[in-house]
């Protein structure tokens, strides 16, 4: 599990590489917080997912939290660069629903 | 090609286990030929499985988590267990985002994963009795 990040104009990139499970999520959860925590003057927030190896439910989860941290704020959360299989789980859970597709 | 071929594995209820578990099963299952969309179905159910099992059935302790896998024809037959508190309400727990720990952002939709991702899932489990997940994957031979 790994982060990283771009800012460009006010948008805030966030890639995330590795395995995202009940195993790392915790760690995920701090490492993006404390990038969100100081980037609350972005216009939005996009999470690439490219990197992503896998992912299952507690994926969801913790990115159904960064969802409402952002909203808070009002500043909208999109997902890019998702896997086949990663796809399956965030469709299966509706999140584009809330966390468009960028 | 071999008629019908089992494996067992015992492993502490360790969060670190889950990658190696789900990679385990997904690795056994290649004898299947499965596709890589298959693989993927089967690695996901496996580890909402196992974080059930972590999280839930042994909450604050560790124990022992078991996995059967057996192939015959183009099936895989996955038996997970453990001897973990169980499940209060079941049919609760199968409902799609119902959690008991909405509050450490669990998204409730782990037996909703497993459900869709393979072929059949039957769930036993009773309070103080642990739990018992079958889950049964079919192979798509070639066109």
């Amino acid at each position: 599990m790994e982060i990283k990040y771009k800012k460009s104009n006010s948008a805030l990139s966030v890639y995330i590489y590795g395995e995202l499970d009940e195993c790392t999520a915790s760690r995920a959860k701090i490492m993006l917080d404390k990038l969100l925590n100081d980037n609350l003057n972005s216009s939005k927030v996009i999470f690439d997912l490219s990197g992503l190896t896998f992912m299952d439910s507690t994926g969801i989860g913790l990115l159904i939290g960064r969802y409402k941290k952002l909203k808070q704020f009002n500043i909208p959360l999109y997902l890019s660069g998702a896997s086949v299989a990663t796809e399956k789980v965030i469709e299966l859970a509706g999140l584009y629903g809330i966390m468009p597709k960028y | 090609m071999i008629k019908k071929n089992s494996m067992k594995l015992t492993f502490l209820s360790f969060s670190e286990n889950e990658s190696f578990a789900r990679s385990t099963i997904a690795c056994f299952s290649l004898q299947l030929n499965p596709s890589i969309s298959e693989i993927s179905d089967i690695k996901t159910a496996v580890s909402e499985a196992v974080t059930n099992s972590i999280v839930h059935a042994y909450p604050n302790s560790l124990g022992e988590i078991s996995i059967e896998a057996t192939i015959e024809n183009n099936s895989i037959h996955i038996n997970i267990e453990d001897n973990g508190v169980g499940i209060k309400d079941l049919s609760k727990a199968l409902e799609p985002f119902y959690t008991t720990k909405a509050e450490d952002e669990r998204s409730g939709m782990g037996f909703t994963i497993m459900k869709s991702f393979m072929d059949e899932v039957n769930v036993v489990s009773n309070e103080g009795e642990g739990t018992k997940i079958y889950m049964k994957k079919t192979i798509k031979t070639d066109a």
